[in-house]
């Protein structure tokens, strides 16, 4: 199977502290990747590495064919990148949005007018189209985000806590996005603190200070651990080693 | 005094847009009391009416015995407020961000220290570092030791877990928990449908309305519809079929399970005959009792 991320002897350090210790993990074409840990476990940390905004200490770190420390900018190119913190600009209204991360990525007026009409037709936008970005419901405004993250056709897409605070229904459709760009071939690398969603991943990997705890398909992970869900092996992994030093 | 908190017909609108539909809700002395809801469901408008820092359009709420528009000042005394975003200063360190809350309300940490000692002990190893430079789960345990620090009756946190992870929510939990056992009422909202079941009782609210208030468990079990949980090898396809399939209510992803809720006049025995007329193998159903979320979902399409 053709390799999206290879990870290998990942080390970042800030100073003394090591705040990535020796990853190792690859993540295939087209596979849904569960990135979990605490907040402040090291996620960010690996996810700025891995999608070209920070330089690794030592180790290997190849994104969608490029490697970490000298091709960044193509690595910038081939990946596309939402959060749940920011992803639009919440003064432009949609379409300024779309043009916007459009034009960043080079695309052409023609091609960005398509996909504008496009997304605003899917996500069933119409009623929401003169609106800025921040008089949208969060909901929407996710929807909108990944699908904006998507523009440039990257063959990897980062996804950061992208359904926190989504409700219920709104949180399921949003996967039935994230499954629906996976059939077509694209590697979603995604975290969240749903436990539900950590399911929903083929495989998922569990960060406890700046290691990597747990690494598998949630199926094989409940069976090593005799445990019930996810939510169970997290609270085992993270509970008392977890530090809050940092 | 029975009621911390009495809420009548409250509505507030921005613009054309109703954050609050007439709201009426009476809240206990003591209790831990949950609004459950996702982003933009108005649960941040009621908590700012309730602390006294928006005025509503109609409706009146009394919190403690005090009119939150007639007297606001005597009210703000006796409430604590965590906000959404994080809202102490970020240039102060710990301490210093401690001492500023206690000395607007005229009291000091020494004299209500046993109240934040449980909370503030875990962050006290970093009472010198500024606000801005701490983790999440420290900022937000900082946070609610301000909110305590005066020795408030009622307490309103307003999604003081967004964000945070598993381990950090439950132990936030627990610290609740302590803190009602000293008398304080408090107000929580979340959009975490686990963390109702950790509340007194809990108002299920969506787009400024109610769509219930009751205790977690009655709002489980006044759940009528039967309800499935479906598991098959092939989970793209068990979506899918599922569906397709006209005996098909409602089904949603919980985990590694499917949750089916048949129309009237299907059940189990519907469900089995169509995956056998697909050739399903290993095909897992069982009946199950309805959790919050579910409950929720249900609420939030009729």
């Amino acid at each position: 199977m053709e390799t999206a991320v290879r990870v290998v002897n990942l080390v970042k350090k800030f100073g003394n502290f090591v705040a990535n210790d020796n990853l190792n993990f690859e993540v295939s074409k087209g596979e849904v990747f569960g990135f979990l840990g605490a907040n402040g476990a090291g996620k960010t940390t690996a996810i700025k590495i891995l999608c070209g905004l920070s330089k690794p200490t030592s180790g290997t770190v190849q994104v969608a064919g490029f490697d970490a420390y000298h091709q960044s900018e193509k690595i910038k190119q081939n990946i596309g990148y939402m959060s749940q913190k920011f992803s639009l600009y919440d003064d432009l209204t949609i379409k300024e949005n779309i043009r916007f991360y459009g034009g960043i990525y080079g695309l052409s007026s023609k091609f960005i007018k398509q996909k504008t009409d496009e997304y605003i037709t899917q996500l069933q936008l119409e009623q929401y189209q003169k609106r800025f970005v921040k008089d949208l419901p969060l909901g929407i405004k996710q929807k909108l985000a990944f699908s904006v993250a998507n523009i440039h056709n990257p063959s990897i897409i980062f996804l950061d806590e992208p359904t926190s605070g989504v409700d219920p229904i709104t949180r399921r459709q949003f996967w039935d996005l994230i499954y629906a760009e996976a059939h077509k071939g694209k590697t979603i690398f995604v975290s969240t603190h749903y436990m539900d969603e950590a399911e929903y991943c083929d495989r998922i990997t569990i960060m406890v200070d700046g290691k990597i705890a747990a690494l598998g398909t949630p199926n094989n992970l409940k069976r090593d651990y005799k445990a019930n869900n996810i939510s169970e092996i997290f609270l085992l992994l993270a509970r008392g080693i977890k530090s809050e030093n940092h | 005094m029975n009621n911390a908190i009495i809420i009548q017909s409250l509505s507030k609108s921005y613009g054309d847009v109703e954050a609050l539909k007439n709201i009426s809700i009476d809240i206990k002395t003591g209790e831990i009391f949950g609004f459950i809801g996702s982003d933009g469901a108005g649960k941040t408008t009621l908590f700012r009416i309730l602390t006294s820092l928006m005025i509503p359009d109609h409706g009146t709420a009394e919190v403690i015995g005090f009119d939150v528009v007639k007297d606001y000042k005597e009210l703000r005394k006796n409430l604590g407020y965590m906000p959404g975003q994080f809202s102490l200063y970020q240039d102060l360190t710990v301490k210093e961000n401690l001492n500023f809350f206690a000395g607007i309300f005229k009291t000091s940490i020494a004299e209500n220290y046993h109240l934040i000692e449980d909370i503030y002990k875990q962050i006290e190893p970093f009472k010198n570092r500024r606000a801005g430079k701490l983790s999440g789960g420290m900022k937000q345990k900082l946070a609610l030791s301000c909110a305590l620090i005066h020795k408030p009756k009622v307490l309103f946190l307003d999604e003081p877990t967004t964000g945070v992870d598993v381990v950090s929510r439950a132990e936030f939990w627990e610290i609740l928990k302590s803190l009602k056992q000293q008398g304080i009422t408090i107000v929580v909202s979340t959009p975490y449908m686990d963390e109702a079941a950790l509340c007194d009782r809990v108002a299920l609210i969506q787009k400024g309305a109610i769509l219930t208030i009751d205790t977690p468990e009655n709002i489980v079990s006044n759940f009528h519809e039967p309800i499935y949980a479906v598991k098959a090898e092939n989970r793209h396809k068990l979506f899918e079929d599922i569906s397709k399939f006209e005996a098909t209510k409602s089904a949603y992803w919980f985990g590694e399970n499917m949750h089916w809720i048949p129309k009237e006049n299907f059940d189990e025995k519907s469900l089995e005959n169509y995956f056998n007329m697909l050739n399903y193998n290993n095909i897992y159903i069982q009946k199950i009792s309805a959790s919050i979320e579910d409950v929720f979902m249900e609420l939030m399409i009729k």
